[in-house]
């Protein structure tokens, strides 16, 4: 070895150690250079991101702290914050289906019931076939014709366990 | 020649609650029914009337006025047509202003509510829109707080503080920078209003924040928008565009060389950030944790500079104070609870929608004069009203008029005029724990009572309801909800105790130990 101890290391090009692909990247670097420079930018940046990619890559952190001036630790600590931002790539659909008090009146525990056994999943996951993501909302603002969901971020009212059914064409 | 036909105005919401009931469909299916017979329309996507049982409201202009039919499916479009639009048939409602449910409120926000199409400024224009800005255009920002002041107007997303001693703070803070703040994040379950509001009428709000800037002296707004409101959030951008367009946002106002810029942000599912300093922190890019009180965010609210920082509906409100005068608005209401208020009937009711009353109303007149009773049919057996911190409301309690003071005497809150309707197949104590529920997930995570709290109110519950020494656990339910009352540092650990606390107080028969449940512990 005769690498001299002072010699320093050539400096970490993000990019390369990035798993994105090249289209992932533009995506982020493309958010990036049109939103980055407003102020308190890292929500909207974030939701840039998503929008795009269906969910915020975690080798995406990097190249958002660097171009933002901010530490991995912060960008982090915002997508681990807010229930929105997710980290893995969803399924092909996304379900937010709403918890909160106005649609259990009506009938919302059941059909979160219904909605979890049918699609074999919890909150937070994904069909084995990846065509559903479930989440869980609280409060769509549907209140007076619930129980709601957001199917692909269009909203569905008065959903009974059938009308889910016929919804996702899950049960034939 | 025969004369050409005027075309017929057909309006279809396109409101999301209205849309989420297809909405959407029954205006393609109209659009194409009407190309198919070769009968001229003009269809127009309005606002909904707040009345949701009849959603998708199909209404059609006619000379004795827009004649009403709800709820329509696609399937019922032909049908419509063969009747001939205006004409008798088993979907119509009759002229949609003479609806009791309609005829017998104060729309004073609400006044454009189903009326006009939402992103159309000359609608907006046509309907006494900007009427308000154009009078605070010609007044000295004092006088312009004083109006706001006058009128009594309280901030109406729940912790009713005077909009005018909150403005009046900030016209009179130093700062090179100032800001209006809308406080968009409505996360409380059984309130929809300022959804309405972001939906259906985005200039009023557009509106309210630039007399809002001129009042104080901000030339920037921010409307922080909850990210489960997509189809707010288009039209307020769509209508913030337009707005740009003709002159009444951006740096001269109408010719006044007075500068008012907005633009939208959205949140990111935490319900906490609808707490005005989480929110603040949140629009500053960063995690949506509560701040320390004071400083007020009046001094040093977004980016430290002088913000004022309301809801949508208290922002709303401004422009028909400003148009009509503080006299005419004061003049509605009761006690110290001044004008209308917006109530939103939600969950178990027949009759659900958006009641816009001045203040003095009862809750039974709510619940049955309009909300006619629940939707299953079976007695009403609690009400939450203010949201998911609002405390459950027994049937004992319905003659409490709706007024901010007469609800907190009973340690009930009005909040955001959400009232959150439930049957008699309600399980109270399954309701107390989801609050705790709700509170750990939502919980910024800053304050240990609400932190921890949260999560130890669950497990005591579990074993009340379980049997596990039910005496203790009570009192230490109770110990624990006293020290989050007391001990939190804002409205979410310290008010999640009062649903709790009003569903042990005032259904203790359903904390009881099941008989199964008892021979289970055995």
């Amino acid at each position: 070895m005769s690498t001299s101890t002072f010699e320093r290391k050539p400096p970490i090009k993000l990019a390369e150690l990035s798993s994105l692909s090249p289209a992932e990247l533009a995506a982020v670097n493309g958010v990036l250079a049109k939103l980055k420079d407003a102020p308190g930018a890292l929500l909207p940046v974030l939701h840039g991101i998503q929008d795009a990619l269906g969910f915020v890559p975690k080798d995406a952190v990097p190249i958002v702290a660097k171009a933002m001036n901010l530490s991995r630790a912060e960008v982090h600590g915002v997508i681990s914050f807010y229930h929105w931002y997710r980290t893995e790539k969803p399924g092909e659909h996304v379900i937010h289906l709403c918890r909160a008090e106005a649609c259990q009146a009506v009938g919302g525990r059941a059909l979160e019931q219904h909605v979890k056994t049918t699609l074999g999943i919890d909150f937070h996951e994904t069909t084995a076939d990846g065509r559903y993501t479930l989440e869980p909302a609280y409060c769509l603002g549907n209140c007076a014709v619930g129980p709601s969901l957001l199917i692909d971020m269009e909203l569905k009212g008065r959903v009974t366990p059938a009308r889910f059914d016929r919804l996702t064409g899950v049960v034939a | 020649m025969k004369p050409i036909p005027a075309p017929i105005t057909i309006y279809v919401p396109r409101d999301s609650a209205a849309i989420s009931l297809g909405a959407d469909d029954v205006a393609i299916a109209i659009a194409a029914e009407a190309a198919r017979l070769g009968v001229a329309i003009h269809l127009v996507r309005n606002s909904s009337r707040g009345l949701f049982w009849l959603e998708p409201l199909v209404e059609v202009a006619t000379e004795a006025g827009r004649i009403g039919y709800g709820p329509v499916q696609p399937e019922d479009v032909a049908s419509l047509f063969v009747a001939g639009l205006g004409n008798a048939h088993a979907l119509n409602i009759g002229v949609v202003d003479e609806l009791p449910y309609l005829k017998t409120q104060e729309r004073l926000t609400f006044a454009r509510a189903g009326i006009t199409d939402p992103v159309s400024l000359d609608d907006y224009l046509a309907h006494g829109g900007y009427r308000g800005l154009k009078n605070a255009l010609a007044m000295a920002p004092e006088a312009i707080v004083a109006a706001v002041t006058e009128s009594g107007l309280r901030g109406r997303g729940g912790a009713a503080f005077p909009a005018g001693i909150k403005w009046k703070t900030v016209l009179g803070a130093e700062g090179a920078q100032k800001y209006i703040v809308c406080n968009a994040d409505e996360g409380d379950s059984g309130t929809y209003a300022d959804r309405m509001v972001c939906e259906g009428d985005p200039f009023l709000l557009i509106e309210g924040m630039t007399i809002a800037g001129l009042a104080v002296g901000a030339t920037r707004g921010y409307i922080y928008l909850r990210c489960e409101y997509p189809y707010g959030q288009r039209a307020l951008e769509e209508a913030i565009a337009s707005a740009y367009a003709s002159g009444w946002l951006g740096a001269n106002i109408q010719g006044s060389a007075k500068r008012f810029d907005l633009e939208v942000r959205m949140g990111a599912g935490a319900y906490i950030c609808g707490e005005e300093t989480s929110l603040l922190e949140s629009l500053e890019g960063k995690r949506g944790m509560v701040r320390f009180k004071p400083p007020l965010p009046a001094i040093k609210g977004l980016f430290g500079c002088p913000t004022v920082i309301n809801n949508v509906i208290t922002l709303a409100s401004v422009p028909v104070i400003l148009d009509k005068g503080a006299e005419c608005y004061k003049h509605f209401g009761v006690g110290r609870s001044r004008g209308t208020l917006p109530v939103q009937l939600a969950g178990n009711v027949k009759f659900g929608g958006l009641v816009e009353k001045a203040f003095g109303v009862t809750l039974r007149d709510l619940l049955y004069t309009y909300g006619g009773g629940t939707l299953s049919g079976k007695p009403i057996r609690a009400v939450q009203v203010g949201g998911p911190l609002g405390s459950y409301i027994p049937e004992s309690q319905f003659d409490l008029p709706l007024d901010y003071e007469a609800f907190a005497r009973l340690n009930n809150m009005v909040g955001h005029g959400g009232i959150t309707v439930f049957d008699s197949s309600v399980d109270m104590a399954e309701q107390a724990r989801f609050s705790m529920e709700f509170c750990a997930t939502e919980s910024c995570g800053k304050c240990t009572p609400c932190r921890i709290g949260s999560t130890r109110g669950m497990e005591v519950i579990d074993k009340l309801v379980a049997g596990d020494q039910p005496v203790k656990q009570e009192a230490l339910l109770r110990d624990l909800c006293d020290t989050m009352l007391a001990g939190s540092l804002c409205a979410l650990g310290g008010m999640a105790p009062f649903p709790v606390l009003s569903a042990l107080n005032h259904f203790p028969e359903d904390f009881r130990p099941q008989p199964e449940m008892l021979e289970k512990a055995s």
